[in-house]
Parts: C-alpha cells; structure tokens; sequence
C-alpha cells in the first residue's frame, strides 16, 4: 500500500471562521495504482492533492493522517517535509507555464531544481535525456527556453522533470485541462507509461473531465463538498455507480454521438454548499431526488463490494 | 442570416510586428435563423477570431461578412453600431471577468434599459427582466439583486443569456461559453441554446470541444491553422469524418464507452477511405472546398 490516508482534516482560516474544506477524508492508494479524482469545483479535489505535499499559509491541518510507504508524513510540519518533496512526493501543476522559470534554459533550471534537492545532476543526465526521448522530445530542448516551446512540449517537460527522481506518489492537478485534445492524449499516455515503466509508484489524477479519467485511471474517487462521496474502478464507476451524486454526474456529460434530438440530459439542479458552515447529515441532501429523514445523519464511507465504497444511506435501494 | 464569404484575417506579429500570421484563411460559412452552428478548432485556429470579427470586434482583412445582407464593416457611426448590437450579442468565456464585482449583476439589465429603452417605464421593464431571467431558467428571487460573487458561474452565465434576449437579438455569438462551468451546470446552458434555438436565434457556437459541439449544433465547421478543414451537417460529420484532421481529433477525444487502444483497433481493423482532398499552390491564400456528399465539404490539407 503506497498511500494511506486516514480522516484527514485540512480547514482554511478566513475572517468569517474555517472553511472545511476536507473533512474526514479516507482512503488508501495501492501500489501502481492511478487514481482519478473526480468532482465539482470546491469539493476538496484540489486541497486534498495540496495537502500530501504543501499546505500553503491559509490551510491548517486540523486532524488525520497520512502514510506514505508505511512512513508517516509529517504534512503539518512544512520544514519536516522537505526531504519528502520531490523525492518521494512530487507534483505536476496545471499550467506548465508558470511552472518553468521563464529566464533559465530549461537544462540550467532543471540541474538548479536537482542541486537544491542534494541531487548531483550529472548522476541523473543520461536518465534525463532518456526520459525526454521517451516522451517524444529532442534532448536539445535542454538548450531551450521555456518561450521556446508549446503548451505541450512544456507540460511534457515538467512530467519528466518532477517524475525524475522516481517518487512514490505523483499529484497531478489538472495536468491536462489546458491542452488541445491531441495533445491530452499523448501527454494522458505518457503518465500512464511512466506509471508502467515505475518511474512513479502510483498517481492522483485530478480532474473534472470523467471521460478523461476512464480513458486512464485503474480507480476513480469522487468528492463532495469536502468529503468522499463513492471510491470503485473505474469500470464500475462507469458502468454501476452507487452514489446518486455520482451517477448524476455521468448522466450530465454530453458524448460524441449524444444529440439534443435523441436525448436531452439534465444538469444537477442546486449548487453544492457552503463549507463555512457545513449542514448536517449527507452534504448531498439538498440536491438529491432519494433524500429522506435518514439523510439527515451522516452517512458512513461503507464497502458495498470489494473494493467499492460509497458514502450514501440509499445503497441498497 | 449570417454570411461570410472568403474571410481573412492577418496578424501582425513577432517583436516589431514584421511577421505576418493568417489566423483565418478563405472561410465561407453561414448561418440560419433557428440554427446552432459550431466552430470547433484546437488553440490557434482561428474560431474565436471569427468569433470577434462578426460580433465587430475586430475587421475582417479579406472577404466579406453579410448580416441579413449587410456588410459588417461597413457599419460606421456609433447609432449604426449601437443598431447592430441590438440583433447580434455575445457572450463569453470567463462570467466573472463579465461582470463589474463592485455593482450588482444585475446592473448589466439597467445598462441595457438606459442605452436601448429609456422610455419604458418600470413597471414595463421589470415585466421584461422577470420574463428574460424565466426564459434562462433561473429563479428571479435568487439571483436577482447579488453580487456576481454570490452567483455561481452558470448563473452568471445565464444571466449574460438573458441580457442578450431583452434585446431585439437575432444572432447570439458563444465563444467557449461553457469550459469555466462544473460538469453539473454545463448541461443546463447547452440546453438553453437549445431552446433559443427554438425560439428561431441563430447560434454560432465557438468551442475546443468536440463533445459539446456534437451535442447541441445542426451544422459543425472544423477548423484548422485558420482554414475549414470539414464542415456539414453535424450527425454527417462525427458519424463519417472525412477529412484526416477531423479523423484525428475524433480519434482523441476521451470517451466513457470506449476507450483509445479500442478506438485505435478499430480504425486499424476498418481503415476509413480515402478522399481526395483540395489542393493549392504554394504562396496561395485561398482554401477551397469540395464537396463529398449532400452539403459536407472537405477542406485543404495542411500537414
């Protein structure tokens, strides 16, 4: 089991009180897996990827835990982390742009980025450039800058350079969402590859894009409003969802070969709520057509199958 | 109703603005009264130009753009201008950049009263405003007097919708109106457009997405590099893509019922006949189309 993450609290401080924005969050990542995550925006998809490798100054950790490779990471303690970043946590952000130094060579800001880490560059070249190769880039992008280069080959850039040192788990927010669709895909392939060459043990994969997710990810969690709301693979989240958030999720995307003349889909009504001042019981009361009395306790994260849990008092319905 | 004939548009670009960039080349397409077009194109095709260049934004270099048999840049003076506005609206990606956070949003209704209506009295105009925001589906008491940050960005989006509709709008230009919104409100503005459609507006729907494009227009125009590379009926175009571009694109877009390695198998088992596509010389501009079946064009190949 590469990540065990054990109800994990992160709340962020704003004038009008905390806003919590993961609140008990539960799951286990095995090795090799990749896990899609999935969910509206503010759901927690985002925190909860920043939260395994950086709290930033506004996110406080309020409770649970997290263990990577049997280890405990101290993710409260931003200095205790450092030898943990990169090395063994690392993160492909969503716009590669403002993740590359624009006054640097990309080779110059990638021997920086290994020296800062107590890397010596010259062990790790041959391996770089084999990498780069790989992904279907020319070694002389090295000699580049990062104006130099497309969204594509940027994004393609910092996936070898955060994989480089072989990290245990890998973020990868949104890591697609800017690219044209031809570009995705490769870059899509290129993640799944590394996963299967082991240049990373396993990967969250955050997105809102499901269709993306099922293209690439051995399971899938869906979050919302802070919390887990039904983790299974992918097959199953596809083809049998339990949770009716989730299965009303999937019914609101639009396909090639979906018209407004064959069907008309329907969007979720209601907004998800506020996380100042979460409600009581299921956080998906409001907008869920099953909602009834029980709904106004909580539900608990429960198997239903092997491997597939849901947080829904309606399951077995 | 909405016409354009061999349009160009030339950038100027690179430090000193001596290099040229043709961001769109030779485009013929057009637009009917209660119909969806969709412009579907990767980054730097040249769809949100278009996009820019009939709403007046910018002006056409080449070719001509008719609305209702007017020539768009020959609009001068700022009644003309103001006259044109009153049938062709837009709306846009990013809602909050829309909307002024430190007003209420909707002043944009107020804005339109004062500009176009002055002399419709209250009473009248709130009549109109309820039965505009009803028209886009949301509930007046709830968006009605906030601030856009107490708005989600769908409403926001709708409510720029429903300011369009208290105009006199004939033609609603929606360049990528829906990447900012949720998967969970998406669907609710596509299926206004549907219903303004309906209603008998003409919608040129700009989009990066082929499942979004595929789910709401009549007609589909594929560009590349600022050129058609296919364009037809919708249904024609996504069922038997002609063109190697428009195979490609359809070949990457993730789908929930199959996944890439099955799409690839089954391109490779079935390959897809070859077309003869257009072809021009070196150093020429144009990019003709021709056409393979019953109103389905194929355009020039660009590598």
């Amino acid at each position: 089991m590469t990540l065990r993450v054990n109800d994990l609290k992160v709340h962020y401080r704003t004038l009008r009180g905390d806003v919590h924005a993961l609140d008990g969050v539960d799951f286990e990542l095995a090795d090799g897996e990749i896990m899609g995550l999935a969910g509206e925006s503010g759901c927690g998809k985002t925190t909860l990827g920043k939260s395994l490798i950086r709290l930033d100054g506004r996110m406080r950790h309020v409770g649970g835990t997290v263990e990577l490779d049997g280890e405990e990471l101290p993710i409260a303690d931003d200095r205790a982390m450092v030898p943990f970043r990169y090395h063994r946590v690392s993160l492909i952000p969503q716009y590669a742009m403002s993740a590359l130094n624009p006054t640097r060579k990309i080779g110059r800001m990638i021997d920086e980025l290994l020296r800062s880490r107590g890397v010596r560059p010259r062990k790790v070249a041959d391996e770089l450039r084999r990498r780069l190769e790989l992904v279907g880039l020319e070694p002389d992008v090295l000699g580049r800058y990062p104006i130099e280069l497309s969204g594509g080959m940027k994004q393609r850039v910092v996936m070898v350079m955060s994989t480089l040192l072989d990290p245990s788990l890998l973020i990868a927010d949104e890591a697609t969402s800017a690219l044209d669709v031809s570009t995705q895909r490769s870059v899509v392939e290129s993640l799944v590859g590394f996963r299967d060459r082991g240049y990373v043990k396993s990967m969250i994969f955050v997105t809102h894009d499901i269709s993306l997710v099922h293209q690439m990810a051995d399971t899938v969690m869906v979050m919302y409003a802070g919390r887990i709301a039904e983790k299974a693979s992918t097959r199953t989240i596809i083809e049998a969802p339990r949770h009716p958030y989730t299965r009303m999720l999937i019914g609101a995307l639009p396909e090639v070969g979906t018209t407004t003349s064959d069907t008309r889909l329907e969007g979720i009504p209601g907004t998800p709520p506020g996380l100042l001042d979460p409600p009581v019981g299921c956080r998906f009361r409001a907008r869920c057509p099953l909602a009834s009395e029980e709904c106004l306790r909580t539900p608990p994260l429960t198997e239903v199958a092997p491997g597939h849990r849901v947080a829904c008092w309606k399951t077995g319905a | 109703m909405l016409e354009l004939s061999h349009v160009h548009k030339v950038y100027r670009v690179g430090a000193f603005g001596g290099g040229r960039l043709r961001a769109v080349r030779d485009v013929d397409l057009t637009v009917e009264p209660g119909q969806v077009v969709s412009l579907i194109g990767e980054s730097g095709s040249g769809k949100s130009t278009i996009g820019k260049m009939v709403l007046g934004l910018t002006r056409a270099d080449e070719g001509r753009i008719l609305f209702e048999g007017r020539d768009v840049s020959r609009i001068r003076g700022f009644a003309a201008r103001k006259e044109y506005y009153r049938h062709v609206q837009g709306v846009f990606q990013d809602p909050f950049s829309s909307f002024n956070p430190i007003f209420k949003a909707d002043r944009v209704f107020e804005m339109i009263r004062s500009s176009y209506f002055p002399k419709v009295s209250d009473a009248d105009w709130r009549e109109r405003v309820l039965d505009a925001v009803g028209t886009v589906r949301l509930d007046p008491g709830n968006v009605l007097d906030k601030y856009p940050h107490q708005l989600s960005g769908g409403q926001l989006q709708r409510l720029l919708i429903a300011r369009a509709l208290l105009l006199d709008i004939r033609l609603l230009v929606a360049d990528e109106i829906i990447s900012m919104l949720d998967a969970s409100t998406r669907i609710d503005v596509l299926n206004l457009l549907v219903d303004l459609k309906e209603r008998g507006l003409g919608v040129l729907f700009v989009t990066h997405d082929l499942s979004l494009g595929n789910y709401v227009s009549d007609r589909t125009v594929i560009l590349r590099k600022g050129a058609v590379a296919e364009m037809g009926p919708t249904r024609r175009v996504f069922e038997n893509p002609l063109h190697p571009y428009s195979r490609h694109l359809l070949s990457c877009v993730p789908r929930m019922d199959r996944t890439w390695a099955e799409v690839d198998a089954e391109r490779a088992a079935h390959p897809p006949p070859e077309i003869d596509l257009p072809t021009v010389a070196e150093g020429d501009f144009s990019a003709p189309l021709v056409e393979v079946e019953e109103g389905h064009f194929v355009g020039i190949d660009q590598g």
